[in-house]
């Protein structure tokens, strides 16, 4: 249980970093540590170079930009947490990272770290499939930008390239009056969610509903957006009993299956998810659209 | 093996050391330190044995390399009690209640508690727990934990007010 050998980097500047991925052969990465330490510590993983992130300068940020936010990969997720801008402008985000690991686990792990394991439970993944960000990496031909929706490219593997670092994550805002909610099944609090879902909602003056997010957390290896729901949804006027009925559709969703639930295990937690999230985004929108 | 010169402040204390860079903060503290009050349960991450603060953040030590903490600031369940041995008020209520039974996971608690307690001078139990999910105990089934913590920020309270 102790990390292997391995040759240690620390570049200051994101170029550094690029000049060390293009090359050092079978290079790591090390942002928050929080998954890539576990994994050397049991040797999951053998690099031959670890390159840590820690002391690289401007990639840990929180800024409001226009109609987005912008969040420098090596934030620390407690960061995300606390931040004032992230509770009153994107408030799911808020209530969701309370579930992602322990508090000593988010005072190192970064979003980005988070977003490059892409381990199929994660929060911050299905937030960002959520609210169709953006991430923006860097590599030998400059910055590219990735839509969220071709991030994920298989279990656990992302769109990046070996050369290439994520940077920034974007998240487009929601109007200040959308409602939103986020619930998890986990065994215990902090443990990897069997099921999770996000939802954010956002209603026309006469609380009819004008546009659908929800997304589906630990089903299959990326978050499922649930299409069927989203579309179902525009143009019914918000209520109590609407919510129940819609999240029926995630019965019919592909689950994958493991030694925690069988798949028809997380199709019956996918519904009983997608409607207490829905619900939670409906009452608060109610409530939000009565207030302006 | 890559190895590297780093300056570190544990419990106050300035230490100026040679590491091997794949080295873990935990393994750091423990063998070349000699500060064993830091405990490895599971060296992944899981049980929190291993919880020091550094720069009064509550992290898993096990999760660290040593090279990291390169001019940082770590506190252990060693810098707890004052230079007289007077027990902080965290590990007295623990005393008081019976919040251990083996120990081995109070250094991981206490220090957790020390920076919880530090945000949250007035939680609530269901905040206590949730604080201490990340902390493994075998022995007590948490409940004079709780009741311990609960009691030790009353405690803090009343100092902060008096």
């Amino acid at each position: 249980m102790k990390p292997p050998p391995f040759q240690y980097h620390t570049p200051e500047t994101i170029e550094q970093v690029v000049s060390l991925l293009t090359s050092l052969e079978n290079n790591r990465l090390l942002a928050g540590g929080q998954s890539l330490m576990p994994m050397l510590n049991m040797r999951y993983v053998m690099p031959d170079h670890i390159i840590d992130l820690n002391r690289v300068a401007g990639l840990s940020s929180i800024t409001l930009a226009g109609s987005e936010l912008v969040i420098g990969a090596m934030t620390r997720q407690r960061d995300i947490e606390f931040s004032r801008e992230i509770e009153s402008r994107c408030p799911v985000i808020t209530e969701a990272i309370k579930y992602v690991g322990h508090r000593q686990t988010r005072n190192r792990g970064t979003i980005g770290g988070s977003l490059c394991h892409l381990d199929p439970s994660a929060e911050l993944v299905t937030l960002c499939a959520l609210h169709d960000a953006t991430v923006s990496a860097v590599g030998p031909n400059g910055i590219r930008d990735i839509a969220f929706a071709d991030f994920p490219v298989g279990y656990m593997t992302t769109a990046l390239q070996p050369d290439e670092c994520l940077t920034h994550i974007r998240i487009p805002l929601w109007p200040q009056s959308h409602g939103y909610g986020f619930v998890e099944f986990a065994r215990r609090h902090g443990d990897f969610a069997i099921v999770s879902a996000a939802a954010l909602l956002e209603l026309d003056p006469t609380s009819t509903i004008k546009r659908v997010s929800i997304a589906l957390g630990g089903v299959g290896y990326a978050p499922l957006r649930v299409r069927e729901i989203e579309t179902g949804l525009v143009g019914k006027k918000a209520s109590s009993e609407l919510w129940p009925e819609a999240a029926q559709a995630c019965s019919k969703i592909q689950a994958l299956e493991d030694v925690h639930a069988s798949s028809s295990y997380r199709r019956r937690l996918a519904v009983a998810m997608a409607r207490r999230a829905l619900q939670a985004a409906g009452e608060r929108a109610l409530a939000n659209s009565s207030r302006h | 093996m890559d190895q590297r010169r780093i300056t570190v402040v544990v419990n106050g204390q300035q230490f100026a050391e040679t590491v091997n860079v794949r080295t873990t903060l935990a393994d750091f503290l423990r063998h070349q330190l000699r500060l064993t009050g830091t405990h490895l349960g599971c060296e992944h991450g899981v049980c929190g044995a291993c919880t020091v603060l550094l720069d009064g953040r509550s992290v898993r030590s096990c999760l660290m390399l040593a090279v990291q903490a390169d001019k940082h600031e770590i506190a252990t369940v060693e810098g707890l009690a004052g230079s007289d041995g007077a027990l902080h008020p965290l590990q007295q209520a623990f005393a008081d209640h019976h919040g251990l039974q083996c120990g081995f996971c109070t250094p991981g608690m206490l220090t957790t508690l020390v920076e919880f307690l530090r945000d949250n001078p007035d939680p609530s139990e269901l905040d206590v727990r949730i604080a201490i999910s990340g902390n493994l105990c075998r022995c007590t089934g948490y409940q004079s934990i709780v009741t311990a913590t609960l009691d030790a920020a009353k405690r803090m309270r009343a100092e902060r007010t008096a």
